[in-house]
């Protein structure tokens, strides 16, 4: 019990810091400390497997994206538009609008006690059990119902790395009769 | 047969409060921040939002579909952020600053 609390008061202070730092570097570390705490979560929650695989793929991969790009930009913290809570116009008090409503519509599902949303929940274990393992269960979930969205999800990826690829190469020009090499003009 | 790790005594509610609170700290964040390299850290936070969401329900009906979604979640985010951040450093490259108020060219 407390240690979901502690969790989930990480996970939130550090998505606060994320949006109210001003430097991007900083919100870049606070980013990591929340996905930390989420894959705390996840292992409260009994999914092992995704905790990994957050730590892996968001605080490895994602992460060391992002910061190699902050890098690269070599930003200092007054560039980049840096009034960092700027005006308040028609779009910013609609998303609080809404946001406080989301927030409400929740809180009254807890305060009006769905009561299966309430109970505490009922050990998850019966699916893992039968087939010997969570990292088991999920692999032959996704080589079985999930075969279809499997292929897609890595073509997906395979467009991402050709569209990665094809904009950071744009600004050389490639053609017949032309030096490959040539910066063109802005 | 492996028992889960920790005994589950939280209420999935306040699994999905949290999980709320963490989208809406990410939406106001896309609205207020400038900075197009925050603003895309703060969608990451809105995804996160709803990988614990699909855990949670997941748990909560004792099924593991909800896992492999989040596995497919994580996917889409990966390859969203590889073209984003291509797409940063090319603005950054034309326009010299990732302040969102420079990506204007598409603006009636």
């Amino acid at each position: 019990m407390w240690i979901f609390f502690l969790l989930a008061f990480l996970a939130i202070a550090g998505a606060l810091a994320v949006v109210l730092l001003p430097n991007p570097i900083h919100s870049a570390l606070m980013l990591v400390f929340t996905l930390m705490a989420t894959a705390g979560l996840f292992l409260t929650l009994g999914a092992q497997f995704l905790a990994v695989i957050q730590v892996i793929v968001y605080a490895g991969a994602i992460m060391v994206l992002f910061v190699f790009v902050i890098m690269l930009l070599n930003m200092r913290p007054g560039e980049g538009g840096e009034e960092h809570l700027h005006r308040i116009g028609i779009g910013q008090s609609l998303g609080i609008g809404l946001a406080s409503l989301l927030l409400l519509q929740l809180g009254l599902l807890v305060m009006a006690g769905k009561p299966s949303l309430l109970k505490s929940i009922h050990p998850a274990a019966d699916l893992e059990a039968q087939a010997g393992g969570h990292s088991q269960a999920i692999g032959l979930l996704l080589y079985g119902k999930y075969l279809l969205p499997f292929e897609v999800a890595s073509v997906l990826l395979l467009v991402a790395i050709i569209g990665a690829v094809a904009l950071s190469r744009r600004h050389l020009v490639v053609g017949p009769g032309r030096d490959e090499t040539t910066e063109e003009v802005p | 047969m492996n028992e889960p790790a920790l005994p589950m005594l939280v209420p999935v509610a306040w699994y999905q409060l949290l999980a709320a609170a963490m989208f809406a700290i990410g939406a106001l964040g896309v609205l207020f921040r400038r900075n197009i390299l925050v603003i895309f850290m703060c969608v990451e936070l809105m995804l996160n939002a709803t990988n614990i969401a699909f855990v949670s329900f997941a748990r909560h009906l004792g099924s593991l579909d909800g896992q492999v979604i989040v596995f497919f979640v994580l996917a889409v985010a990966a390859a969203e952020v590889s073209v984003g951040l291509a797409i940063i450093i090319d603005v950054f490259r034309k326009r010299g600053t990732v302040d969102l108020a420079a990506a204007n060219l598409l603006k009636g």
